[in-house]
């Protein structure tokens, strides 16, 4: 079964291809099947190579397809080769099974748009892509997919590249920013990978990991602080966040795949995948994890004071990666993957469900300010929202609640002021997820325009949500405490972490998760439903303390996008301008210009010359004469 | 002499042979069919008789070289121009069909003289003793003078003949007289002989060096290096242009052909002395044709100047004198010859669109993209290959010439012809912007004008170059392997 792993990578090429260019012949229906299909295909072969892992001895459970020599020049060796392990088939479980739901979805929500094939030939490429990344098994391939998934978010984040409106400006900016902010990170990885060859000798996982102990802790640390680079800009970190609210321009069905369940995910990933790396380098470590919790803060502030429903959950997701990267950043990467996986589930279901909401509501409208009581028009929506924010909110018995506990129990271990961090943005989970549900499903209709033409989807765009739903309920099941399933078997791939705690913290821990989820919903529930009907949207009461000198910062994003435009685009833009008016035109123009005049003026004396008279030429014929004999006469 | 000897080895020239039997077919089928107008059928013989005589290059390639009557061999260097001669021919026969009225007048003439045209390039590859050199040299001279007199009704055309008679005249008389004080020098007519009996201290060396630049001349005239090029501007746009086209290709390769196994064969010794006037020709050629083709106006001028350019880059590789270099220059030649002649296709088939007879000025491309989408798009291909731009056939050229060049040490003149090739882009994009990038001066009058289809053998070679172009480039290894250099 393993051998046919290549088969995970044809089905999604063969339906971008098809598609592609056959795909106006199709018609949408067509295109939507093949599409789907092939994902759905590939999420069969996904679960092939599971259940063939499962049959493998528990401690061996990795293999290596090799496909082809891909690139030998000299030692230098990268293979085309797919590593099958517990973490790589968890992560094509998710990107192909989440994958083929939101595909399904996707035919109706795109239904009637203009440019329906392409992108759906996007969004197998994508899949494609995010396939070769967390397959490969060595960092030149991963680089390709990194590369790829790049790529296809910045072709479908510009997607409506002729759009423009008030919240994102154009569309296509969107794409763009997204696109340059990634090259800083790519930058990070394009380094770290040229560190790792000239350090270790290899670019494949197996041998790196073999060869990590020849590694100083200062060539490991360098290496880390740079994955831990190219991982702020693919997952969305601090400092390099700032094109992931900007990506929502994107096609709702896009920001639910790549932009909260798969493609930032793989910073995550990375980090996992190199976790032998990450343990010599605890320096690396460490800042990780705090990047990582800062992240989830300042988000999770931030999503407080959105009213756009697609950019609250856009806030939520950096601050959810955050949690993830405070994983990784504490050694957790079995918990910080599960908490990827489940996080997988409820947020595609979150904005599947704001995008049927803005399927629903005349103009596309997303200002939960101009909503309320909606429950009344769109209840299925309503209900598959409300489990969706339950379990971000990390309510107990829901998936998010026993993900989060599980970092959150490894984060106490590590440090008592990240654990407060965390603890206190699970609080503000809680309150932004559920304001979102209040303001926008409870209460009353604020715009009763928007209220009277609001519908419920079609059954293509909620039947593939209950399924996310029901995994975003039951997904907790797959790493029950003390069970440990989940957990234990990507120990195979990512190591055991060393800290093992006991039961009685365990369950005080989850005691305390639990109160914390609980009240920061009845506090939102106090607020946005019970609460005075003037300001809406505003925070105040008991939380206005904790926040309100956060408010305004956090309104406006802590000022990172304009911190960036003084400090790092406006510089680089003064040089630029200077680069171009003195150097560029000045000297190297000038200098090329006279280089062609002179050219110019050369060819054109010498077209003079040509003027078409026979004894002219016999002339010229004769002088050349003269000159050779001269030459070879008295000169050899 | 014995009969035997005569037919000895006589397989070394069974292409040429097949050739001269098949003008004498061609004559007589002229004489039978006397009187009649239209040439379709002498077109149809002479492509069936120059594909034939591919098929006996073929027949004959991979044989171990062996020499006819101490005049003529058979290597894979004479094998490698003679095919590039043949396609050559075959390209400039389907240009000429229905190209002008004195070919349907005296079509048997105008085929005759072209296959023998073609008979003497090839004569000039496979040549290994001074008088058969010189007699090929002739053949295939006295052809071309009559064939670029040919389109009588034009006034340019006529006085082209007779410049290039006249200082072809000229130039012969220089090379008749190198090859008289060669033979003095070496007391022999045949190259190795020369090069035994100077090798070995014999012979009459103090005439050597003045033997070498008048043949020089006589070379040097026929490539266009300058300063014996300036005919070339003026001839190759007065003739008609699938005479240009066949031409401007043909009489490279052939006298390439000739002059490479003389300097290579019969005076390797000497090359110390000859390499560096041949590098200072090479650069006054290059600069003088890529500076003065930036101030035409005529696309067959422009082209004109273009081959004057190419001639120096290939006598890089003579300077070089390396059996690369020479294998080198055989897979420029073969390359040049398709993008080459693709460019003066198209261009016979823009004559043909703006009415004008035999020339096209560069102004009236403007916009022609959207008037002649698919032309554009091959010219543009052309250019860019001409230019030298990757991955193109014209590109990699370029580059075995100047990689052999480095090779033997001559990486100042690789310089100066990496320099020129800048500025040969320059003239090459000027065609492809104005095509592209500009609009026609007078859009009404431009648009009045029916679309003249192109004939369907034009369009055959345009198709032709356009893949070769692209496929030479895409797959140069493959070519490199089968043409051949001297000594391979």
């Amino acid at each position: 079964m393993l051998e046919l792993a290549w088969l995970i990578l044809v089905f999604p090429a063969l339906g971008a291809l098809v598609n592609l260019f056959v795909g106006d012949r199709l018609g949408e229906r067509g295109i939507h099947v093949v599409a789907s299909g092939m994902v759905v295909l590939s999420f069969v072969v996904s679960l092939g190579l599971f259940f063939g892992l499962a049959g493998l001895d528990e401690h061996h459970r990795t293999a290596t397809v090799h496909l082809w020599d891909w690139i030998t020049v000299g030692s230098f060796h990268a293979p085309a080769a797919l590593l099958i392990d517990p973490l790589s088939v968890t992560m094509a479980l998710v990107v192909t099974g989440v994958g083929a739901l939101i595909h399904i979805y996707a035919g109706g929500y795109m239904h009637g748009e203009q440019n329906f094939q392409r992108f759906f030939v996007y969004l197998n490429f994508f899949i494609l892509a995010m396939l070769v990344l967390i397959l490969s098994n060595n960092f030149v391939g991963m680089f390709v997919g990194w590369e790829g998934v790049g790529l296809a978010s910045y072709l479908l984040i510009g997607f409506y590249f002729d759009r423009h409106d008030e919240s994102y400006g154009h569309y296509a900016d969107a794409g763009k920013k997204a696109f340059l902010v990634n090259r800083i990170g790519d930058f990070g990885m394009l380094l770290a990978v040229f560190l790792i060859w000239t350090s270790v000798g290899s670019v494949v996982f197996e041998e790196v990991h073999h060869g990590a102990g020849a590694l100083t802790a200062g060539a490991a640390t360098a290496i880390c602080l740079l994955l831990l680079l190219a991982a702020t800009g693919k997952s969305a970190q601090l400092p390099l966040f700032v094109w992931l609210p900007d990506a929502m321009a994107g096609p709702t069905p896009v920001s639910a795949l790549i932009h909260a369940a798969t493609m930032v995910t793989a910073g995550i990933y990375m980090v996992a995948r190199t976790h032998f790396l990450w343990e010599l380098a605890p320096v690396a470590g460490g800042l990780a994890a705090w990047v990582g919790g800062l992240t989830a803060l300042m988000a999770a502030t931030i999503a407080l004071t959105q009213v756009d429903l697609k950019k609250i959950l856009a806030y939520s997701t950096i601050s959810q990666l955050g949690y993830m990267m405070l994983g990784v950043g504490v050694g957790a990467y079995a918990f910080a993957i599960f908490h990827l996986v489940t996080h997988a589930f409820f947020k595609a279901l979150l904005f599947l469900a704001a995008g049927n909401v803005m399927h629903g509501l005349p103009g596309g409208e997303l200002d939960i300010r101009k909503m309320g009581n909606l429950r009344a028009k769109m209840p299925t929506t309503f209900w598959l929202f409300l489990i969706g924010a339950s379990a971000l909110a990390g309510l107990p018995i829901f998936s998010g609640f026993f993900s989060k506990d599980g970092i959150l129990l490894h984060v106490a271990n590590f440090n008592i002021p990240l654990y407060l961090i965390g603890l206190f943005t699970a609080l503000l989970t809680a309150i932004y997820s559920f304001r979102a549900v209040f303001m926008a499903f409870l209460g009353e209709a604020r715009d009763q325009h928007v209220h009277d033409h609001a519908h419920e989807s079609p059954a293509v765009m909620t039947r593939p949500l209950w399924v996310l739903a029901f995994l975003a309920v039951v997904g907790g099941a797959l790493n029950l405490p003390v069970l440990l399933t989940m957990e234990h078997y990507l120990e195979a791939a990512v190591g055991a972490p060393a800290f093992h705690p006991n039961v009685t913290m365990e369950f005080v821990l989850l005691a305390v998760s639990a109160v914390v989820a609980v009240a920061g919903v009845g506090l939102a529930y106090g607020r946005y439903v019970k609460g005075p009907s003037t300001g809406v949207g505003r925070i105040s009461g008991g939380v206005a303390r904790l926040v309100s000198p956060l408010e305004l910062v956090a309104r406006n994003k802590w000022y990172v996008d304009e911190f960036y435009a003084a400090w790092i685009v406006g510089p680089l833009l003064g040089l630029s301008v200077w680069f171009n008016q003195v150097v560029d035109q000045g000297v190297v123009d000038r200098a090329v210009n006279l280089v062609g005049q002179v050219s110019l003026s050369l060819g054109g004396n010498l077209r003079k010359m040509h003027n078409g008279l026979v004894p002219t030429y016999a002339l010229s014929l004769f002088c050349g004469v003269v000159a050779l004999l001269l030459w070879f006469v008295i000169g050899g | 002499m014995d009969t035997a000897l005569l037919f000895d080895n006589a397989v070394v020239l069974l292409p040429e042979l097949v050739l001269a039997v098949g003008v004498m077919v061609l004559m007589m089928v002229d004489i039978g069919r006397r009187g009649q107008n239209g040439s379709q059928l002498l077109a149809g013989l002479s492509v069936a008789i120059l594909l034939l005589g591919i098929g006996a290059s073929v027949m004959i390639w991979g044989r171990a070289p062996v020499e006819y009557l101490d005049g003529a061999i058979s290597d894979g260097f004479a094998l490698s121009v003679r095919l590039v001669i043949l396609i050559a021919g075959v390209l400039g026969v389907l240009l000429s069909r229905n190209w002008f009225p004195a070919i349907e007048r005296q079509g048997g003439a105008f085929y005759s003289l072209h296959l023998l045209a073609v008979i003497g390039m090839m004569l000039m590859g496979t040549a290994t003793n001074l008088i058969v050199l010189f007699i090929a040299l002739e053949i295939f001279s006295l052809a071309l003078y009559i064939l670029s007199g040919f389109y009588r009704e034009n006034a340019r055309s006529i006085e082209a003949a007779m410049k290039y008679f006249l200082l072809g005249a000229f130039a012969s008389t220089f090379f008749v007289y190198g090859c008289a004080l060669l033979y003095g020098a070496g007391g022999s007519s045949k190259f190795t002989q020369i090069h035994e009996t100077l090798a070995t201290g014999g012979g009459n060396p103090s005439l050597v060096l003045p033997g070498i630049a008048l043949l020089l001349v006589g070379f040097g005239f026929k490539v266009s290096l300058v300063p014996f090029h300036m005919w070339t501007p003026d001839v190759y746009q007065g003739a008609p242009t699938p005479v240009t086209a066949f031409m401007s290709v043909g009489t490279k390769a052939a006298a390439f052909a000739g002059f490479f196994r003389l300097m290579m064969t019969a005076l390797p010794s000497f090359h110390d002395q000859w390499a560096m006037p041949l590098a200072i020709l090479a650069v006054l050629t290059m600069t003088v044709g890529n500076l003065t083709a930036l101030r035409q106006s005529s696309v067959k001028r422009m082209l004109a100047y273009s081959g004057i350019a190419h001639a120096g880059n290939i006598l890089i590789a003579l300077v070089a004198g390396t059996a690369a270099a020479s294998s080198a220059a055989a897979f420029y030649l073969f390359a040049y010859a398709f993008m080459n002649i693709g460019a003066f296709t198209v261009t016979i088939a823009l004559e043909r669109q703006y009415g004008n007879e035999n020339d096209v000025e560069q102004s009236r491309l403007a916009g022609a993209a959207e008037r002649f989408p698919v032309l554009a798009a091959a010219m543009a291909i052309f250019m860019l290959s001409l230019s030298g731009i990757p991955p193109l056939a014209g590109f990699f050229g370029k580059f075995l010439v100047f990689k052999a060049a480095v090779e033997a040490g001559w990486a100042w003149l690789v310089v100066i012809g990496v320099l020129n090739s800048a500025v040969s882009a320059y003239y090459y994009l000027r065609i492809v912007v104005a095509m592209y990038f500009q609009q026609p001066e007078q859009a009404g009058d431009e648009k009045e004008q029916p679309f003249v289809p192109a004939s369907r053998s034009s369009v055959f070679v345009v198709v032709v170059s356009v893949l070769a172009v692209v496929v030479i480039g895409l797959q140069p290894g493959l070519w490199a392997d089968l043409l051949r250099g001297l000594g391979q």
